[in-house]
């Protein structure tokens, strides 16, 4: 039976993949996102494409007044994320305001007793390196949250799940040095959206970045300080 | 390097080529997501769809490359009168899954599905349809067009005219193509009901006439096989198979003795189907099933040359060439073409055009094609420009007269020559 999911931050490379996953598979979509104009041209492609019902939602994570009210909701998935120079920024958007956001929606399913959540992290979050760590830093706490949270949600059916992408081909990833192995973001999509519904709790995509990690979360603390990551 | 005004967009600076692999230059790429975004990037650049282009009409050496390939979402789709909006960087293939079940299909398409809808306008591309219905210009309703200022303006048959024709086939050098509305063609099912005859002699091919037709050739023989279809009216029983994924000799096996041998065995088989029943991906995409065809010519690359010319005379004397220095190709077709678009730059003409792949060998082949061009313009001819790397300016000019009218629009839209190419610069466009 088609689901009606809210994705949050829809308007990103990889919203968009996840978003048309679900579609694929006759899903109903909430898309929300703060770029009206960009929003709209997004829910219509999805529309023609795969002819489900979508529904646009104007939404800044940065400031709003409530959050986006949907009835009848069976799923959430936050794919909202800032990678740059503005540390409080970074901090407020990948970690603050996101645990409000998904707090609000765990009380929601919890009334509702049933539902599942996803949230977007990132292997950045698995060890601080000196490239990326105030990013890392928040991504982290998410990923800690999001731990706690399925801990918590588990007894009342409600499944959270983790994901952590390695480098997808966006926006955020495009141009930068050191890049390698960059996954096709609709690809990455139609594996978040087959693990939902296997209910995995921590999904690396591609695959291979959770050994990636297991490899660089290993290295003791008195080498990995010596290296340039 | 002149830069595009853009403050959060990052670029990757690396080396890319066309569909030949010949030539290959570094350039700057942008790949905005955003529609509102294409905007920041009228400073200088060049816009890129699929870049399957053969040349370099979509590089620009050393300066801006501005890839569309993300922005490629369905904006309108009217199933009952067939019309669709999409932005210009959704590939044929995008389009078609979806307009093919919903009972339409593109009223022109070129021998690939993974161009760019940009694309297919900023060349005009042409199919095995053109003596009917002409190139997919003709069947574009209207498109937008981001200029040179950063404005935005939509341009079709009846507005801002001289612009919408000067862009037809206009190579991406009066602006970026944003969003592209097509008229469709109504099919009962995705079945093509194809004919195949063998011919000792082109001048043979007029025997034979359907909705597409299209003779694939045998340089050294002489001797074509017509390709005659149209969309079937009744879906066959037997289940048509949509593509097989094909094998790519290596490049080390091409060369004039196997080649030779190829084309006298596919004469042999394809001239034995007669009648048949064929899904429209092998029938119009045959090569798309063969993932990176162009690979099969090694590191060298190839050169695609496709001309034009008013009569077969032209087309015989070309041949002659080839045979003449021995140079072969390993696909060859010739094609009846109709009546032009009006795009000042298109290619089509009323004639016949032939198409070649020709391994490229840095020592011969420049002065192969210059031999080739000479006779082109001797019949008043014309070379393809999508498929072009070493074209002369001089020459050019001789082939496509319409230059002159052309350039004065650019000039009135783009008087700083922002959108500018390697093409454009080689051909002499350059300001």
């Amino acid at each position: 039976m088609a689901r009606n999911i809210l994705i949050l931050g829809a308007t990103s490379g990889i919203a968009r993949g996840i978003a048309e996953a679900f579609a694929k598979k006759g899903d109903n979509l909430y898309l929300a996102a703060r770029d009206e104009f960009e929003l709209n041209r997004i829910s219509v492609d999805i529309v023609i494409k795969y002819n489900v019902k979508v529904t646009p939602v104007v939404f800044d994570i940065e400031n709003y007044a409530e959050f986006p009210k949907i009835d009848n909701l069976d799923g959430v998935l936050f794919a909202i994320g800032y990678m740059g120079h503005d540390v409080e920024k970074v901090m407020k958007i990948n970690f603050t305001e996101a645990v409000k956001l998904l707090n609000y929606y765990a009380d929601y399913f919890v009334v509702q007793k049933s539902g599942f959540m996803v949230g977007i992290s990132s292997v950045a979050g698995d060890r601080g390196r000196q490239s990326n760590y105030m990013y890392g830093a928040a991504k982290a706490g998410l990923s800690t949250y999001l731990a706690g949270l399925r801990n918590k949600l588990f007894k009342q059916n409600i499944h959270v799940m983790t994901v952590k992408p390695g480098f997808v081909d966006t926006q955020m990833t495009f141009g930068l040095p050191g890049m390698f192995l960059v996954a096709d973001p609709n690809k990455v999509g139609t594996k978040i959206v087959a693990a939902v519904d296997k209910k995995t709790n921590v999904l690396y995509v591609p695959w291979f970045w959770r050994y990636i990690m297991l490899i660089i979360k290993s290295i003791p603390e008195f080498m990995f300080k010596r290296m340039k990551l | 390097m002149p830069r595009p005004k853009s403050g959060i967009m990052k670029t990757l600076t690396k080396v890319i080529s066309g569909w030949g692999r010949v030539p290959i230059q570094s350039c700057e790429l942008f790949r905005p997501e955003k529609y509102s975004d294409l905007h920041a990037y009228t400073s200088s650049c060049i816009a890129r769809g699929q870049g399957r282009g053969y040349g370099d009409a979509s590089l620009n050496d050393e300066h801006a490359v501005v890839l569309t390939e993300k922005l490629n979402r369905f904006i309108f789709f009217d199933q009952t009168a067939g019309i669709l909006t999409a932005e210009a960087g959704a590939t044929l293939k995008d389009i078609l899954e979806v307009i093919v079940p919903a009972g339409w299909f593109l009223p022109v398409t070129p021998g690939t599905q993974f161009v760019s809808l940009g694309g297919c306008v900023a060349a005009d591309v042409h199919g095995k349809n053109h003596h009917r219905v002409g190139s997919f210009g003709q069947h574009v309703i209207n498109f937008s067009l981001i200029l040179a200022d950063g404005s935005c303006i939509k341009c079709s048959p009846h507005e801002n005219t001289d612009i919408f024709w000067a862009t037809i086939g206009g190579m991406g050098l009066t602006g970026i193509i944003g969003e592209v509305t097509l008229q469709l063609l109504p099919i009962k099912n995705p079945v093509m009901s194809v004919e195949h005859h063998a011919i000792q002699d082109l001048k043979e091919m007029d025997l034979y006439n359907d909705d597409y037709s299209v003779s694939w050739l045998d340089i050294q023989r002489g001797s074509a096989i017509v390709m005659t279809a149209h969309h079937a009216d009744v879906n066959p029983e037997k289940k048509l198979k949509s593509s097989k994924v094909g094998f790519r000799p290596p490049h080390f096996l091409l060369n004039s003795h196997s080649i030779n041998l190829f084309n006298k065995i596919y004469f042999e088989i394809q001239s034995r189907k007669t009648a048949f029943n064929s899904h429209y991906e092998p029938y119009f995409y045959p090569l798309d099933a063969i993932k990176d065809w162009n690979k099969m010519y090694g590191k060298k690359g190839f050169v695609q040359y496709q001309c034009v010319v008013p009569t077969l005379e032209g087309i015989q004397e070309i041949l002659a060439i080839m045979r003449k220095h021995n140079a072969v190709s390993f696909l060859s077709v010739v094609k009846k073409m109709g009546k032009p678009s009006g795009g000042l730059l298109s290619f089509p003409m009323e004639g016949i055009t032939l198409a070649m792949d020709i391994a490229f060998q840095p020592n011969k082949t420049p002065d192969l094609l210059k031999e080739l061009d000479a006779v082109v313009v001797a019949h008043h001819g014309r070379v393809y420009l999508a498929k072009d790397a070493f074209l002369s300016a001089e020459n050019f000019n001789k082939m496509y007269p319409a230059i002159e009218k052309f350039m004065n629009i650019k000039h009135k839209i783009d008087p700083k020559n922002n959108f500018n190419s390697s093409l454009s610069r080689r051909l002499g466009m350059g300001y």
